[in-house]
């Protein structure tokens, strides 16, 4: 008699672990789906800005030739961006069009022809869209690999991350563009 | 957040079960009075659940119909959809649907049953008075209610109670209108079939209160100041909203009242009237805004 009943709370046990196995493995699997979104979403936001940047740079230059220089920084650092390969790379490369961008809209302040001119301002206003969506994709990213990291860290179920070989993902870290100067309020 | 994700397709599922009861029992009795219980019964219950059916698939475009609010494309209002798309990626949604509405007072609502066909309308006064942090404030709470669950609960709230009160005003102006022209047919007995209708409006907005609970907007507005990481920004919205609520909305009716970011007054002035008292929804403006100072 006792044996059966042992034979019943061990299934049960079993069965529990399994359960927790199995639903472990499934969040697992959502968060981290999520992250690769998470991240698809940041590189088409990065690839308007990228986009964003020879017209910028073509509409400055009209007013302001002579700062050849920083329209070549700026090109460098999105040739360099372009080209960057996984999460702190990117990030250092993006942080480096960050500041091109600032420089080139502090540059623009000089000239009121230029900011009052309406391919200006319409530009203005998709680079001010394209960094807050920057943010915004990051933000959603970073939440998401917290999540995951969180899940594949803490125990018990770093046992069931480590049985399948979930790793913790990187966090996106850029200088914020939103708050930073660029943002203009329009 | 899940949570409130289940609980409200839990309150969903209740009103639509709870409105197909409520017009069957009337069927029932329209067919008892007209000779047939059980037809009544079984008519009534098809129409509830054609109308559930249709309030789940088209209750969104009714809602926004019903205030004259126009979709509008990214180059016409290219900075409203860059907030909304941002406001999506924040969230992890797809981009809503973008619709505005011509009416000078300051308001905005989302509908949909869920995200992947969820709608955002602004009013044009919202477009005109508010800065784009503010307005990315109200935006986020609207991309909240879409996340939650709000909007398909809303939504069919609208719908329903909406065509409810309709019916009853129909029904009740037919027999009416019908007992004062035939008065020898039926004239007495015009009142019992109408008394039922009468009792219909404060129930149907009893619904709408019981359904719709008043914390759901703190809940909008906290996980829309999650969203832009900014809670001054909606704060800001919100006073100007308030500040703006002597302008008069054409396009809102006691059914969909719910819905808006902040109660619209048709009425000039701080007078409103008793259809809307009786289906006043939202907390006070000035308590939000105090909430969201705290933050």
């Amino acid at each position: 008699m006792a044996r059966v009943r042992w034979a019943w709370i061990a299934a049960g046990v079993v069965g529990a672990v399994l359960l927790y196995g199995i639903l472990t493995f499934n969040r697992l699997v959502a968060l981290r789906n999520r992250v690769r979104n998470g991240w698809s979403q940041i590189d088409v936001q990065l690839r308007r800005r990228y986009d964003l940047i020879p017209n910028l740079v073509e509409t400055v230059r009209g007013y302001a030739a002579h700062e050849r220089e920083l329209f070549e920084k700026v090109a460098e650092a999105r040739a360099r961006a372009i080209e960057a390969q996984g999460v702190r790379p990117q990030a250092d490369a993006e942080d480096g069009i960050t500041r091109g961008l600032r420089r080139l809209l502090a540059v623009a302040e000089a000239y009121p022809e230029l900011r009052a001119s309406e391919q200006f301002l319409a530009l203005q206003e998709e680079l001010t869209a394209t960094e807050s969506k920057i943010a915004y994709a990051r933000q959603f990213y970073n939440d998401q690999v917290m999540r995951l990291n969180t899940l594949v860290g803490s125990f018990p179920s770093s046992l069931v991350a480590r049985l399948f070989g979930f790793r913790p993902e990187e966090f996106f870290d850029i200088e914020d563009p939103v708050r930073g100067p660029v943002a203009v309020d329009l | 957040m899940y949570e409130q994700v289940a609980a409200n397709r839990r309150r969903s599922a209740l009103l639509v079960v709870g409105m197909a009861l409520l017009l069957a029992v009337v069927g029932w009795a329209l067919g008892a009075w007209l000779g047939s219980p059980l037809g009544g019964f079984i008519v009534a219950l098809v129409v509830a659940v054609v109308a559930a059916a249709g309030a789940f698939r088209y209750g969104d475009r009714v809602v926004l119909a019903s205030a004259g609010a126009r979709e509008v494309s990214a180059e016409e209002e290219p900075r409203l959809h860059n907030i909304v798309e941002g406001l999506a990626i924040a969230a992890g949604i797809p981009k809503p649907r973008v619709y505005v509405i011509p009416e000078a007072a300051p308001n905005a609502f989302a509908t949909g049953r869920d995200p992947e066909h969820a709608a955002i309308a602004v009013t044009r006064g919202l477009l005109e008075t508010m800065n784009r942090v503010e307005l990315e404030g109200v935006i986020a709470h609207e991309v909240a209610h879409v996340v939650d669950r709000d909007v398909l609960l809303g939504t069919l709230v609208a719908a329903l109670v909406g065509a409810v009160v309709l019916a009853a005003e129909l029904v009740l102006r037919a027999t009416l209108w019908g007992a004062g022209g035939s008065r020898r047919r039926g004239g007495e007995a015009a009142v019992p079939v109408a008394l039922p209708f009468l009792l219909l409006a404060p129930l149907a907005a009893q619904v709408v209160r019981f359904a719709i609970s008043r914390e759901r907007e703190y809940l909008a507005d906290a996980q829309g100041a999650l969203l832009t990481r900014y809670p001054p920004g909606l704060a800001s919205a919100l006073r100007k909203i308030a500040a703006a609520r002597g302008v008069p909305m054409r396009a809102s009716h006691a059914a969909t009242a719910h819905l808006w970011i902040s109660q619209p007054s048709r009425l000039e002035g701080e007078r409103s009237g008793w259809l809307e008292r009786l289906f006043s929804t939202h907390p006070p403006i000035e308590d939000r805004i105090r909430r969201l100072e705290e933050m």
